[in-house]
């Protein structure tokens, strides 16, 4: 029974929300380039670009929000250089993607060293601290978890309803819908497919930057090589599993995290002693895959999603 | 003389070589509808992007209610009030149908999408024309009439005064034709002006009052439809007085290929056969009449070897086949013309040449010691382009970018040029305008002339009569008898369509 227990504690669905915030906000601006037809995985990379130069512009004295606003332009750059190719010159989106990831991760690393040539342990900021928001306690079952987060999981949960109601109550939104669906019908109707699809990318991929960003200013308080992990992917795989739609990606990313929050605690429990705690460590990713089989079988994807437009074809 | 809403003044389109329009001027009146005729290629589709902002004119000027519109602007021409009902509908298939109306008519910064507002617009839209729709319906779920009300709905959305409608018949069942014209009709009594770009020269005489002719991307002339003939049309549109390919007698030679009461499985889409005989002989048509999906396409898959007999036998030459595949049948000298050009017959991305060779790629003159001779490719692409008059850039050119009649030209080339033992001629004419029907049917005709055995399967009854010297009738997964040319009536033949003749063959031949 003390595995159940640990379902029940606050302070377990405090981890869980607090695991999940850059994946949900990581995983909400894969899935605005997604829903724009277009498959952004430089998402890794922007990621890990992002933890750096959030923590970088904290570091420098910017504050911790400069350090977001900075993490979020650098995400938008990088954006605007994987739209250029994918988008206006319709190349690979798999190549471009895995190129741009490849690109970010390498410039971080060389611009952390360039910046911090002498140092041998990563330096430390005055990351973001919990904030206690007294009416949220009242929700039921989640509640006292949401109750107690950081300014930049309550940007996430914002993020997810944004971008559900961009994406569903406005003309843009139907808009950048279309667009994943059939182009044409968007040209056909005097609209930029282009700027679409750009405009997509370009935030969604500072969406992501402040995903990456959350690792370095409010989960940890510094920053260090391969601190994002993978998590890039993660969310890739939240966007099918959310079916596209973002309401469900949310709830993929909090059931992902809680997997992951019950992971730490299986290994500190009694249980944790007798087994290597790399089973421990893969059984998120498990249940990920077995819940995207389950789940994502009937899932309408985008039908332009990773078809290039052309204007005046057939 | 009424008001001119449109007016196209010397539009010039050129791509690469090809001249798609050369100085066309058009002119069309409030509440008349035009006729846009042409053969595949003549540069209607063309003349109706350039006015829609979609390809941008080398010279010329688009004027819309007195105002010239800017060119290349798709925006331009939806403002002042020109709406188009693409031939490929430009619908987002996961979306409703209001969504799919609604968007991009308010700005894209705009804070609500007026649904309400716009269901209720619609609906009044729709009411008023008698275009009957779901607003929430996904249109995905929708049948393709019901799709091509959606697109003219949108277009009467944003208050169209001008409606282009490009082939808008091709997709439609008779009915629904019927029912679209209806509505045409009422459109134009409540003041809109109607831009109707066909082949079909019944409907054009039908629907429209004054007729423009496209040849080779000239305006060729205008006509009043109450002082011109469809014979005079069609010779205009084709450039000479059109004649049907003449059919001589011709005795057939020896049985090439029988099938021996042979029963299928019905596959996903098509019926399986029951207990089938048939004799192909050499220089003779074969005519396979019947309502598509009646076992039609169960017979092309078993000739061309993508399905073999579940019972009976299937007679190549006097002798059995044993083994049976696609590969077999092309070594067999049997080729054929599929029924889906777009799908089956080519790989829409893959240049002209590629698809050429794409059934003897590995056959001499075009592979050598496992290499692909390109020269030889090319040169033998070359020599269908110019054989078969393929209008395109080149050989090089992707096959998505050719109209339907000059795939099928290359299609119909790629088949002949191997001089086949057998041809599977499925549904050779559809959707091809005169001049490519006769030029099909003229080529038909030479190789049966040759000594080649051709299976003709078409749902155009008129076509079976005039070329088949044999004729069966397919009807739910069975085929009828044999029966001579001139020796059976259209009525005749209708009865073994609805499956009524077979009834009574049957108790006939009860014991």
């Amino acid at each position: 029974m003390e595995i159940l227990e640990i379902f029940l504690t606050a302070s377990f669905w405090t981890a869980a929300i607090r695991i999940a915030s850059p994946l949900i906000l990581a995983t909400m601006g894969e899935l605005i380039c997604e829903r724009a037809g277009v498959l952004n995985l430089g998402i890794e990379g922007i990621m890990v670009a992002g933890a750096f130069v959030g923590w970088f512009g904290a570091y420098i004295g910017m504050g911790l929000w400069g350090g977001v606003l900075l993490a979020f332009v650098v995400g938008m750059l990088l954006g605007l250089l994987h739209a250029s190719m994918t988008v206006s010159l319709g190349l690979s989106q798999h190549v471009v993607g895995l190129g741009i990831t490849l690109l970010a991760t390498s410039l971080t690393y060389y611009a952390y060293r360039v910046a911090l040539p002498e140092v041998t342990s990563p330096p430390k900021i005055e990351a973001f601290q919990p904030i206690s928001v007294a009416i949220l306690a009242y929700i039921p079952i989640l509640g006292p978890a949401l109750a107690e987060q950081t300014p930049l999981t309550y940007l996430a949960i914002a993020t997810v309803l944004i971008t559900s109601f961009v994406l569903y109550r406005t003309p843009l939104g139907l808009a950048l819908r279309a667009v994943g669906e059939n182009p044409s019908s968007v040209a056909a109707q005097g609209l930029s497919v282009l700027g679409l699809r750009i405009g997509a990318v370009v935030v969604g991929s500072g969406l992501m930057a402040l995903g990456g960003a959350f690792l370095t200013l409010s989960a940890f308080d510094s920053f260090f090589f391969g601190m994002v992990n993978g998590r890039g992917w993660v969310c890739i795989a939240l966007v099918v599993f959310g079916a596209w739609k973002p309401h469900k990606a949310f709830l993929g990313a909090i059931l992902f995290a809680a997997f992951d929050a019950f992971q730490i605690r299986l290994q500190q429990s009694t249980i944790g002693a007798d087994i290597p705690y790399q089973i421990f460590l893969m059984m998120p990713y498990f249940l990920s895959i077995a819940a995207l089989v389950v789940m994502s079988r009937k899932a309408e994807v985008p039908a332009a999603l990773m078809v290039p437009f052309y204007k005046g074809e057939r | 003389m009424g008001e001119v809403v449109l007016r196209l003044e010397g539009i010039t389109k050129n791509f690469g070589a090809l001249k798609a329009n050369e100085n066309v001027s058009l002119n069309l009146e409030k509440g008349e509808v035009l006729a846009l005729l042409g053969e595949n290629g003549a540069g209607k589709t063309t003349l109706m992007n350039i006015l829609f902002g979609q390809y941008t004119a080398d010279s010329g000027r688009v004027e819309v209610f007195g105002k010239t519109l800017p060119p290349g602007m798709a925006r331009a021409a939806l403002d002042a009030g020109v709406g188009m009902v693409h031939q490929h509908f430009t619908l987002a298939h996961n979306l409703s149908v209001l969504e799919n109306v609604i968007l991009g008519t308010s700005s894209l910064w705009s804070w609500k999408l007026q649904y309400k507002q716009a269901r209720q617009q619609l609906l009044e839209l729709a009411n008023r024309y008698h275009l009957k729709i779901n607003p929430d319906a996904k249109v995905s779920a929708l049948s393709v009439g019901e799709r091509q009300r959606v697109e003219i709905l949108k277009a009467l959305f944003r208050q169209a005064k001008i409606l282009i409608l490009d082939e808008p018949t091709a997709v439609l069942t008779p009915q629904e034709t019927e029912s679209l014209f209806k509505t045409l009709t009422e459109a134009t009594e409540q003041g809109l002006s109607i831009i109707f770009i066909s082949h079909k020269l019944h409907e054009v005489m039908k629907i429209a009052q004054k007729v423009a002719i496209l040849r080779h991307g000239k305006l060729i002339a205008t006509k009043e439809t109450r002082e011109t003939s469809p014979n005079e049309l069609a010779a205009l549109m084709v450039g000479n007085p059109i004649r049907p390919p003449a059919v001589t007698e011709r005795d057939s030679g020896p049985v090439v290929m029988e099938l021996l009461n042979v029963s299928t499985e019905s596959q996903h889409h098509s019926k399986g056969l029951k207990n089938v005989s048939m004799r192909l002989c050499s220089g003779e048509i074969v005519g396979l009449a019947g309502v598509s999906g009646n076992g039609q396409t169960s017979i092309a898959d078993l000739v061309a070897g993508l399905i073999t007999p579940s019972q009976g036998k299937l007679h190549l030459d006097g002798k059995p086949i044993d083994q049976w595949s696609p590969r077999q049948s092309v070594l067999s000298g049997i080729a054929r013309i599929p029924e889906d050009r777009h799908h089956a017959g080519t790989i829409a991305d893959f240049s002209l040449t590629e698809n050429s060779i794409i059934e003897r790629y590995r056959d001499q003159p075009f592979a050598r010691h496992g290499w692909v001779n390109w020269q030889a490719a090319e040169g033998f692409t070359q020599e269908l382009i110019r054989q078969y008059d393929v209008r395109c850039p080149g050989p090089d050119t992707r096959i998505r970018l050719l109209s339907g009649g000059n795939m099928q030209k290359l299609i119909l080339g790629r088949v002949l040029q191997n001089d086949p033992r057998v041809i599977l001629a499925h549904q050779p004419s559809r959707g091809l305008d005169i001049g490519a029907v006769h030029y099909v049917h003229k080529k038909l005709l030479e190789a049966r002339q040759k000594g080649a055995t051709i299976l003709l399967i078409s749902e155009d009854l008129d076509e079976i009569l005039q070329l088949s010297d044999i004729i069966h009738v397919a009807s739910a997964g069975r085929v009828s008898p044999p029966f001579q040319r001139g020796k059976v009536t259209p009525t005749e033949l209708g009865g073994w369509m609805s499956g009524a003749a077979f009834a009574k063959q049957e108790t006939l031949h009860a014991p």
